[in-house]
């Protein structure tokens, strides 16, 4: 993504709606264009999936997939930018990208409604740039891991709980979230945000921390968070760094590799399939 | 000796809600000992029933990993910072 795009000249309507963009030297016209040449795969359009979404739809990213099969509920909007009030009961890839082409009616969406499975995962992530995970449960996020590794894909990974955050981004060959987390906790060992609670703004922050690792990538500007671990303590506001390194002994992306292929993550996390799920 | 321990919120219902805290130990595993002598319960949250450090908690010291260190016989010292890592799901 860092070479010369392909895609045609900018309009003069879209040279004054990123203009903000196109005057920085770090982005200027052919990064816009970049910016609008580009396919990124949002997993889960929830508390994390809605700012992703949001800021990647008003920086004009071309296309934008959604994965969810979820219904909006009223728990949902304390945190989850992408939907209203009047969205309660609908489809989440519907509000969504109903929020989307409200913001930047450009933005092409892409809605996958299903849960992302071993089944489906190498059908929809080789036909995009960049992952960014939104996940909610482990198993999602080991297969997201897997796939984005085997489709050689960048992945920006991010996850809240109460008011903790934490966020990084692997790019193919320099680690993984097995070599992070070789394996899930036990059912149970971890709460959930469904089962700890989530302070609404979190999602926003480490949100908005996805995003711009995603445009910093598609630009190729910067340094991400690739081989760090960001940490974030909201309740005291630190922010604290941590190494991620390539384990040579990966069970995926080490030097002797056991999984070659996608697995049943349901076993895997040791959960029953319907909290498997995107959500 | 002390060594501060970062504390991820989680665990900090063990730890009387605090996120830090100040303990002894020569090297990680007598650390761990320390905290649980403190903070009953948070050994288990550690390790596995061999002592081993479990796949989805991490432990850093100054930031680096000790899997990529000496493991839990990580040497300490005055001043440094350790933090522990659980792994995260949530994203709803």
């Amino acid at each position: 993504m860092t070479t010369a795009t392909k895609g045609p000249a900018l309009t003069p309507a879209q040279v004054r709606r990123y203009s903000r963009h196109i005057i920085m030297p770090q982005v200027g016209s052919v990064g816009q264009r970049k910016l609008l040449d580009a396919r990124v795969l949002v997993v889960g359009a929830g508390g994390l999936g809605s700012p992703v979404a949001l800021y990647l739809a008003l920086a004009g990213v071309g296309t934008l997939g959604i994965v969810d099969f979820d219904v909006v509920d009223v728990t949902n909007l304390q945190r989850q930018i992408l939907h209203k009030d009047s969205a309660v009961g609908k489809r989440k890839v519907i509000s969504a990208m109903e929020t989307l082409k409200e913001h930047n009616p450009e933005v092409n969406i892409e809605a996958h409604e299903y849960p992302l499975n071993s089944d489906n995962a190498m059908d929809v992530i080789p036909k995009y740039d960049i992952i960014v995970n939104g996940a909610d449960n482990f198993a999602t996020r080991y297969l997201v891991n897997d796939a984005a590794y085997f489709a050689k894909k960048p992945l920006v990974d991010g996850s809240i709980l109460i008011f903790d955050g934490q966020a990084t981004t692997y790019l193919p060959g320099k680690g993984c979230y097995r070599c992070l987390f070789p394996e899930p906790p036990p059912p149970g060992e971890v709460p959930s945000c469904a089962e700890a609670g989530v302070i609404g703004a979190l999602p926003g922050l480490v949100g908005s921390i996805q995003s711009l690792e995603t445009i910093k990538i598609i630009l190729g500007i910067g340094e991400t968070l690739s081989s760090r671990l960001l940490l974030i303590n909201a309740l005291n506001m630190e922010f604290t760094e941590v190494k991620v390194r390539r384990n040579p002994k990966c069970v995926l992306c080490g030097d002797k590799p056991s999984v070659t292929r996608l697995i049943d993550y349901e076993v895997f996390c040791g959960v029953a399939p319907e909290r498997a799920l995107v959500g | 000796m002390s060594v501060t321990v970062k504390i991820p919120t989680p665990l900090r219902r063990l730890t009387q809600g605090k996120d830090k805290v100040a303990v002894e130990g020569e090297d990680v595993k007598l650390l761990i000992e320390s905290l649980d002598k403190a903070h009953p319960g948070i050994r288990d949250r550690l390790c596995d029933e061999t002592g081993a450090l479990r796949h989805f908690v991490n432990i850093y010291v100054n930031g680096e990993d000790i899997r990529y260190l000496g493991g839990v016989t990580t040497k300490l010292k005055t001043g440094d910072e350790v933090s522990i890592v659980p792994a995260v799901a949530g994203g709803e």
